[in-house]
């Protein structure tokens, strides 16, 4: 009996960013503290 | 992971903005794929993508983090009209600087110019301001102080109206006695005012 293939559904691939970007955008708001003087906002990234 | 689904958004940005890095993780991981795929789809094509997708992320975390954020239960839909916007900036900047390649016909000193006005113009320029500013003088009072108001201070006919008294209407006629009066005046003097 001949084999039955069947076609696979296509699967849409879902997208996602990088993982490289995710990464960075963790560690930079890890590293972010915004702070607030008088009327000013300042953003210090700590190393 | 079910924990992921059972925290709202709403909970997980308040934890983020208490200090809580990992609620930004999960936001993230939720989010991604839609708002990933919803740039891939208007500017098809991953590096910009990316580049977008980060720029988005940055504004929402710069916005949480100076607790300049109203929750209304609405986050996926703010990062989606950041991201929206940034996908029109990125448009718009694309259509004003084509990507030009120097060969050796072409040169591209030969299609880009220099907007900056010369001595000679810029001379003349602040000549025609000071000619201007001595018509003005002659206006008569009310239409001297909205024009200059509107040209010079860059009020809005609603602050002017409140600022002298007179409703908004009143504002806008006196500006349209102000330019035409200015024009005639022009013309009484016979000025030239071209650069």
């Amino acid at each position: 009996m001949a084999k039955i293939y069947s076609k696979k559904n296509q699967l849409t691939t879902t997208m996602k960013p990088k993982k490289e970007v995710v990464s960075f955008l963790l560690n930079y708001s890890k590293a972010l503290h915004m702070i607030k003087v008088a009327d000013n906002s300042f953003e210090i990234i700590a190393n | 992971m079910i924990a992921d689904i059972q925290i709202p958004d709403a909970l997980l940005v308040q934890d983020y903005i208490a200090g809580k890095e990992e609620a930004l993780a999960t936001l993230i991981k939720r989010h991604e794929s839609k708002i990933y795929g919803f740039i891939y789809s208007k500017v098809s094509d991953r590096d910009v993508s990316n580049d977008i997708f980060q720029d988005t992320f940055i504004k929402v975390i710069k916005t949480l983090k100076s607790n300049s954020y109203n929750e209304e239960g609405k986050f996926l839909p703010w990062v989606m009209r950041i991201s929206h916007n940034l996908v029109i900036d990125y448009f718009r900047k694309n259509k004003k600087m084509p990507l030009y390649r120097e060969t050796e016909e072409f040169s591209v000193f030969s299609i880009m110019t220099d907007d900056a006005l010369t001595i000679e113009n810029q001379l003349i320029a602040n000549q025609v301001e000071l000619d201007i500013q001595k018509l003005i003088e002659e206006l008569p009072e009310d239409q001297k102080e909205v024009l200059i108001m509107r040209m010079y201070k860059d009020m809005s006919f609603k602050e002017i109206s409140e600022l002298t008294g007179v409703s908004i209407n009143t504002s806008l006629g006196r500006m349209r006695y102000a330019l035409m009066n200015l024009r005639k005046v022009i013309d009484k003097h016979q000025i030239i005012l071209t650069n």
